[in-house]
């Protein structure tokens, strides 16, 4: 019971943190994003400048919809190629002490598409597979590059959503550019040097042996761990140095590395909602979305734990004593710290994981594969996760709208077929990419083939890996083998269609949106700033969710649970 | 077109140099200066030879020390280049009889009866591979075998156990434990 207590109060400690950093964080970004002055100014603003001039940007103009998405597109697509080529040639270039070969060309391209879709999926293991000019100049890059996109996205939305009658939702430089210098770099770097001094490795050193106590030999990995590490997590990007990802103790050596990591997670996505309300005029308009995600995590953190810490009675029967459920687990988190890394890192489209997700108790695995599946809108990845949630927004004003039988609109604006054109889009691409993915990986050979736990469990590894791909996560049930060219390529096109089949209707809806007028709230207007709203959208996407994916979660985790506790093993 | 193709690439190139080898060598730098021995991997030397790290878990098969969590780390376990869980799922035969195999084990090194109830954290894989931890209940466990081996009286290497107890990070978080590497080093002092 006391351990119960001591969980309970970390949580609780935990979600505490987190209001107590987002809302000071979600205020500083909200005057980055209005170009208000900020304490950093003095030093970033000669740094703005000579990037735009050494760019050849003439800073300033403001782009439509359109010509904001070609320029985010081919910037993205350009990033992803210096990617797939950074791999390619890594024998060559500097910086590989362990003399790592090229990558192949369909690891590669997987990788590439991974990275910069913000996904970081990983079908390699870092520290086998690249050197650490790609881990730097390639995959940390796009760590930076990729959840700036996503800010640029939610900002160009926001914008379009507050200005009335407007052509343009802003300069995508300038927003990619201020979200690195003002938001991520500065984070990134004070953040490193914290997990730097719990214990984090940060060097270029080749690989160490040592001869341990009983005699034998122990090669350690070395790397800039630290650098990599902090954007991982405030990126949301959630590619591991190595491959034990956060269950590394090289990446994640403390429980208040763990804490810190599991913060870093969320606070960008949380300040944003902040940002979002003080960008819109009205704080409550941000409020009632991030009290909507702080409900829906609880829920799901609810789920987790209660699944992981009741475990395994198989294992429980033949005589294991305390938590039963520890296999893949690390004895410095336990079950409680497991339980809430994994409903975070999958609420939030981080990816990363400080326990091993495939062996996870069903339910407590069915849980981080259905927030993958709602979209990673519960907080969700930096910039991804707001603008995934306003999307669901659009769609609750509709629903109720259609209720009360009036027009729906939206901080004054008129909800049009276009835009709900575009927000169904948003939800059924990636939804449709998930299933169609999974069931094409069911019914062939080269699909079932990875699969590492038979029965139930076998489709549960192939229906987490489409969601994680098309939500843009990168965690896994890392037993399937996804390094073939069959998930390489397969996956790689869901990660690309998931991210920019929902970023470029979510740049559609802000251009139509900025070009409306705004007509007063009338006395039928619905209020988007009640809790009576946070519940209708919590219910939205809970709904939209469950309608979609309830019968593949039935074949998977929910049967895999009922055998369980009937004894059942395969 | 060509204009604007070139503009996109420049800033691909300015900012790869910037947070792909500007920032990762400035933290490099900076975690150089400030924390030296943690960036470099937490290294225990003795006798001016490293052993291994204090983070990272090492292999313990021998009867007078004390036993860290099973390990799928490459081979044979406890590869720090090769860090990995066995990914066996709740439901696995293979998970349920490996199981069982170490139970045995544990059972018949500990001179425990069949049926007697063991820590998990002694019969499961960790996450990584490198778990550097076990419970202190895994430790108490093992005390009466690694007395015995190495003649020292159990309440001796009880209590040397207690003080190499960590307990919960600022009073609150994570979950108390014992470093097995630690714990060993400690032990070899003891029979000097």
């Amino acid at each position: 019971m006391a351990a119960i207590n001591t969980d309970i109060l970390q949580i609780a400690l935990f979600l505490a943190l987190l209001l107590f950093l987002a809302v000071p964080l979600g205020r500083y970004m909200a005057r980055v994003f209005s170009g208000e002055r900020t304490f950093l100014d003095p030093v970033l603003k000669p740094l703005e400048r000579l990037i735009y001039r050494l760019a050849g940007v003439s800073d300033g103009r403001e782009m439509n919809w359109r010509e904001y998405a070609a320029t985010l597109l081919v910037f993205n697509f350009l990033g992803m190629v210096a990617v797939y080529l950074i791999q390619r040639l890594q024998g060559v270039l500097p910086f590989n002490p362990q003399h790592f070969s090229a990558v192949p060309p369909d690891l590669a391209f997987n990788t590439a598409a991974s990275f910069m879709t913000n996904t970081n999926w990983q079908a390699y293991s870092g520290e086998s597979t690249m050197s650490y000019f790609t881990q730097m100049a390639a995959l940390t890059v796009q760590n930076f590059l990729s959840a700036a996109t996503g800010i640029a996205v939610v900002v160009a939305l926001t914008r379009g959503l507050a200005r009335r009658s407007a052509k343009t939702i802003g300069n995508f430089w300038e927003d990619l550019t201020r979200s690195i210098l003002w938001v991520l770099l500065p984070l990134s770097l004070l953040f490193a040097l914290v997990l730097v001094s719990q214990g984090v490795i940060q060097n270029l050193s080749p690989y160490l042996t040592v001869t341990t106590l009983e005699g034998g030999r122990q090669t350690l990995a070395m790397g800039p761990v630290a650098s990599q590490e902090a954007i991982k997590l405030l990126g949301t990007n959630g590619g591991g140095f190595f491959n034990a990802n956060s269950a590394h103790p090289f990446e994640n050596p403390t429980p208040l590395t763990n804490l810190l990591e599991m913060l870093a997670i969320f606070v960008i996505p949380a300040g944003l909602t902040i940002t979002y309300g003080r960008m819109v005029g009205n704080h409550r308009q941000g409020t009632v979305i991030l009290a909507a995600m702080l409900l829906l995590f609880v829920l799901a953190l609810g789920v987790v734990y209660g699944s992981e810490h009741y475990g395994n009675p198989t294992l429980r029967a033949l005589g294991v004593s305390g938590p039963t459920a520890m296999e893949g687990k690390e004895v410095r988190f336990g079950i409680a710290n497991s339980s809430l890394f994994a409903t975070v890192t999958t609420a939030a489209s981080c990816g990363a994981v400080n326990a091993m997700h495939d062996s996870l108790t069903p339910l407590g695995g069915l849980i981080p594969m259905l927030q993958m599946m709602l979209g990673e809108v519960v907080f969700g990845g930096v910039g991804s996760g707001l603008y995934g949630m306003l999307v669901f927004v659009i769609l609750t004003v509709f629903i109720v709208g259609l209720m009360v039988g009036r027009t729906p609109e939206y901080l004054g604006k008129k909800i049009e077929t276009r835009e709900m054109k575009m927000a169904t889009l948003a939800v059924l691409i990636p939804a449709a990419t998930i299933l169609l993915g999974s069931g094409l990986a069911a019914a062939t050979r080269a699909g079932t083939a990875s699969i590492l736990n038979p029965g139930p469990h076998g489709l549960s590894e192939i229906l987490y890996a489409f969601a994680s791909g098309a939500g843009n996560n990168g965690s896994a049930f890392a037993g399937l083998n996804a390094n073939t060219p069959f998930y390489n390529i397969a996956l790689g096109l869901a990660m690309l269609i998931g991210r920019f089949g929902v970023i470029l209707p979510v740049l559609a809806i802000a251009g139509s949106m900025a070009a409306k007028k705004a007509v007063p709230p009338g006395p039928g207007t619905f209020q988007t700033t009640s809790l009576l709203f946070t519940g209708l959208l919590a219910a939205v996407v809970l709904i939209v969710g469950a309608l979609t994916f309830l019968p593949a979660l039935a074949l998977g985790p929910v049967v895999e649970q009922l055998l369980m506790l009937a004894g059942k093993a395969f | 077109m060509t204009r604007k193709l070139l503009t996109t690439a420049r800033m691909l190139v300015v900012m790869t140099v910037l947070t792909g080898i500007l920032y990762p060598l400035a933290v490099t730098g900076l975690a150089q200066m400030f924390f030296p021995r943690q960036a470099g991997g937490s290294l225990i030397a003795r006798d001016g030879q490293p052993v291994g790290s204090a983070l990272i878990g090492q292999s313990f098969m021998g009867p007078g020390y004390f036993h860290g969590r099973p390990s799928v780390a490459g081979k044979d376990g406890y590869d720090a280049a090769a860090s990995s869980g066995s990914n066996l799922g709740p439901t696995s035969k293979e998970l349920v009889a490996t199981v069982a195999k170490r139970l045995a084990a544990v059972r018949t090194v500990n001179g425990l009866p069949a049926g007697a109830p063991v820590p998990a954290d002694l019969v499961t894989a960790s996450a990584s591979g490198l778990d550097p931890d076990i419970s202190p209940e895994a430790a108490y466990l093992q005390v009466p075998r690694v007395a015995r081996a190495r003649n020292l009286p159990e309440d001796k290497v009880r209590s040397l156990v207690e003080r190499n107890i960590t307990g919960r990070q600022l009073g609150i978080l994570g979950e108390p434990r014992v470093n097995v590497l630690k714990l060993n080093l400690e032990l070899d002092k003891l029979s000097r």
